[in-house]
């Protein structure tokens, strides 16, 4: 719902926003330039003193102001000629041209109404309703994103558009409220919906008639320092009627130009302390700093603008299949989806549309928006969940299980689970089971016993919906369809083969990289370690291959080992240069080196280098790689062995440690590692990222070699997995 | 001459005793390029001892920023707030205001004085940027402005 309030805002106004933050981002540079420029008064100069050293050097002084910035500018009038001057405050000399600048007007004008007079400043104060909004709403998005508002700065997941979106939100948020409120605030004022800030006070009547009293034995301006000036207005010429105004931070008076007496002061109302401040918070004029700090964030909104259009447009590739989506205060049935790529969200959107069309009415969201408060007319909820990695939460259900912990269980509110996994994993549908485990721990009913689909059945999706319409007393039937991501043509340039002579062909694969759109590679360019999606002839099920390539490289590379009776790998491996198949990229944020300068320990046995080998091809600015690779047989299948040499020479690959698992003397990657162990815990306790990608064996005797040899200091895998800082690619 | 403004013609209720006959008088003032946005002004008029007499056209929109027009805000004290019905745009820089207003007779030749008022935006304040005297004489005689306006006439 308050996605909504964020969305329709965002897009109505992204275009008069990104002319207002630019033109002001510009315009905040004015007051900390002409604070620099400003010669600064000597302190304890007295108005008296800067008044007579103007009035030296400009007898026909007229006026005397000074800016927030400290700048100091007189007008006069001399033989009948109007000028003006920046008066240096030591001298009272002019020193550079007092006329505004042309270009801040230029900017001012755009910022505040568009060239188009008041239509234009009631648009941009819509444009500042807009973006207060935005700021409102948004701050609410990301609090349920993170977790609360304890975890606003919390370490950012997924795809690098959302990421950007919200890291500069968080950052800007507060900025960008107070411009716009302010913003609002002033144009209230310039339309006079808000009581005038002037001080009420009058002329005064009565004169001494006299004229030309000396500016240095006025006591008021004697008293005044230059500091608190803001300007002195002279009496007109030949009118002995006229006065002295002076206007300080404190108030107003008027002083007469015979005998130098004050003769009336009204103090700075509250009402008008707090329009200047209001002022000042919104052009920096006196708060150069802080405007700058302003600008700087006002520079975010186009960003957020175009990451914010990405957001929108995949998230309604995804959520489009989803039609008649009820708010979740007013729906039946509530569908929660944990989905990691989004395969279970087609899942989710054939369940919401059987169930709408048996005259149910749902509510589909992802597990991260779980909020049992908003449930207010519920019969049943509804939990179709994935799971990440080694049995993590997917990235839509990311804090679920701590919102579950924390809410009681509706009552009369049954819940189904039903998990999606690939069997073939040991830990297959673990999120879910937890996810169902905890929630009858809590108290929760359940409406049907939990229940698996593997490897996006649409015979178990089928089965589940069954024994789910008996329960619910409705006839439901599910005709699941999997929809794949568009697929584009890869044509093999070239095959490099190993491992004949060992009884494991395994090829690296070479095809040309396709075109991808400007919008495509916007929303990601993909990396060594992402996923390439192969559809198989005769297949309903894609199968996903580690690339060991970035985009950057101008190619895409795969490994791949044949499998006695494997449909995929036989067809790949039957492909000859020219030949193209049908692919699509998928991101695996999960497995990626992370940014920085700590070392990486690569650990990979047989096609597990894959990703590894393209890490290292890109690591061209030299981060310490140690590679640790285990093989059959060096003359058979090193795979990338030449490269690897390469790579040393180059920098990019700090140390290689090999294994040969054929022979005499059998050895592992995990015997490698342990006999490196204490150099291994040196580097670890360093702040080195391990990453591990092959078989399923390997990877657990690696976990096993490194609880050993990360024992005696102190840590242990769980804990760096926790950590973020080991992560695996495992098959 | 630019002469943007189409001839404004209206009547100014001249409420004064004993001032029965009046004529149309065209005023034209014409304002320099002095580069800054529209400017404001107050065209009014005084009597012989400098008292306020009458405000007969004010340009510019916006009530908050009259207090620029600092003579006449100070000679018409109270008065000031009395003007509707003779308000109008602000004036952009170079262009030429004209208005017709109905004058009393009696006001030509007896020491009255009609001033400009003359305010813009992050400038200096320009009250009495022009105060010519009124009489038959003087009328069609273009008078220098002080700042912001270039040149004034009264034309009967």
């Amino acid at each position: 719902m308050i996605r909504i309030f964020h969305r329709w805002p965002g897009l109505l106004a992204m275009a008069l926003l990104t002319v207002l933050s630019l033109s002001g981002a510009a315009l905040s540079v004015f007051p900390m330039a002409q604070k620099l420029s400003a010669p600064l008064p000597a302190s304890g100069l007295t108005v008296a003193t800067l008044a007579t050293r103007i009035q030296a050097v400009y007898p026909g002084v007229e006026q005397i102001r000074r800016a927030p910035s400290g700048q100091i500018t007189a007008y006069w009038f001399n033989d009948g000629t109007p000028g003006s001057a920046v008066i240096d405050p030591a001298t009272g000399q002019g020193i550079a041209s007092a006329d505004p600048i042309q270009t801040e007007r230029w900017l001012t004008n755009l910022h505040r109404s568009l060239f188009l007079g008041d239509g234009g400043r009631i648009a941009t104060a819509a444009g500042a309703a807009a973006m207060l909004v935005l700021a409102l709403s948004g701050a609410v998005l990301v609090t349920r994103r993170v977790g609360g508002p304890a975890r606003w700065f919390t370490r950012l997941r997924g795809p690098l558009s959302g990421r950007l979106h919200v890291e500069i939100a968080r950052v800007a948020v507060l900025g960008l409220a107070l411009s716009s409120l302010t913003a609002l605030w002033m144009t209230a004022s310039t339309f006079e919906f808000l009581p005038d800030a002037e001080p009420s006070l009058d002329f005064p009547e009565a004169v001494s008639g006299q004229i030309g009293v000396e500016l240095a034995s006025v006591a008021q301006f004697a008293a005044t320092p230059v500091d608190t000036l803001r300007d002195l207005n002279f009496p007109y010429a030949d009118d002995p009627t006229d006065v002295f105004t002076l206007i300080t931070d404190q108030g107003t008076g008027y002083i007469d130009q015979g005998t130098g007496i004050l003769l009336d002061w009204a103090g700075l109302s509250t009402w008008a302390r707090a329009s200047e401040t209001i002022y000042m918070l919104h052009t920096g004029q006196g708060a150069a700093v802080l405007g700058l700090v302003l600008g700087l964030m006002a520079l975010g909104i186009p960003v957020m603008g175009v990451t914010g259009i990405v957001i929108w447009l995949s998230r309604r590739k995804v959520r489009q299949r989803i039609r008649a989506n009820h708010p979740a205060s007013r729906a039946e049935t509530i569908l929660l989806v944990g989905s990691e790529g989004g395969s279970t969200w087609g899942f989710a959107a054939t369940l919401h549309k059987a169930l709408t069309e048996a005259g149910q009415t749902v509510h589909a969201a992802s597990m991260s928006g779980f909020d049992p408060t908003r449930y207010a007319v519920a019969q049943r909820v509804i939990i179709l969940a994935a799971t990440y990695g080694d049995g993590d939460a997917p990235e839509t259900a990311k804090g679920f299980l701590d919102r579950l912990a924390q809410a009681a269980p509706l009552i009369k509110v049954p819940l189904a689970v039903l998990g999606f996994g690939d069997r073939s994993f040991p830990r297959f549908c673990v999120f879910a089971q937890t996810v169902s485990a905890a929630a009858q721990a809590q108290g929760w009913q359940q409406m049907i016993p939990f229940d698996t689909v593997d490897r996006q059945s649409p015979q178990d999706f089928a089965r589940w919906g069954q024994a789910l319409g008996q329960a619910m007393g409705i006839d439901l039937t599910l005709a699941h369809q999997p929809v794949l991501p568009d697929t584009q043509a890869l044509t093999l340039v070239s095959r490099r083969c190993y491992g004949v002579e060992v009884q494991a062909p395994t090829d690296i694969l070479h095809f040309t990289l396709p075109k991808r759109s400007l919008w495509r590679r916007w929303r990601g360019r993909f990396r060594a370690g992402d996923l390439l999606g192969i559809l198989p002839d005769g297949a309903a099920m894609p199968r996903f291959y580690s690339l060991a390539s970035t985009e950057r490289d101008g190619f895409v590379e795969i490994v791949v080992k044949k499998h006695p009776g494997g449909l995929c790998s036989g067809q790949l491996m039957a492909l000859k240069p020219g030949d193209t198949i049908s692919a699509f990229f998928r991101s695996n944020p999960g497995f990626r080196p992370g940014r920085g300068r700590v070392p990486l320990i690569l650990i990979g046995a047989g096609t597990g280098i894959g990703p590894l080998a393209g890490m290292i091809r890109g690591n061209t600015r030299q981060r310490p790689i140690h590679l640790f690779f285990g093989m059959r047989h060096p003359d058979s299948d090193f795979l990338y062995g030449e490269d690897l040499a390469g790579w040393q020479v180059e920098g990019r690959l700090a140390r290689l440690v090999t294994a040969i698992s054929r022979g005499a003397k059998p050895h592992y990657v995990q015997d490698a590692l342990r006999a490196e162990g204490e150099h291994l815990a040196g580097l670890i306790r360093g702040g080195a990222r391990i990453m591990v990608c092959g078989g399923r064996d390997m990877a657990a005797g690696v976990t096993d070699a490194l609880a050993e040899i990360l024992a005696p200091v102190g840590l242990s895998p769980a804990t760096l997995k926790a950590e973020g800082r080991y992560v695996e690619d495992v098959y | 001459m630019k002469s943007i403004l189409a001839t404004l013609a209206l009547t100014t209720a001249l409420i004064m005793p004993d001032l029965a006959m009046a004529r149309p008088i065209t005023l034209t003032t014409q304002l320099n390029s002095y580069g800054g946005s529209r400017a404001y002004l107050a065209l009014y008029v005084t009597d012989s001892s400098g008292a306020y007499v009458d405000t007969l056209w004010l340009a510019g929109g916006k009530s908050k920023y009259y207090k620029h027009l600092s003579d006449w805000r100070r000679v018409a004290g109270r008065s000031a707030g009395k003007i509707s019905g003779i308000t109008g745009a602000s004036v952009g820089q170079g262009r030429t205001l004209e208005v017709t207003v109905d004058l009393a007779d009696a006001l030509f030749d007896s020491g009255y004085t009609l001033h400009v008022d003359a305010a813009v935006e992050d400038r200096r304040d320009s009250p009495n940027d022009v105060a010519v005297p009124l009489t038959t004489q003087g009328a069609g005689t273009p008078v220098r402005g002080r700042r912001y306006v270039a040149n004034f006439t009264y034309d009967m």
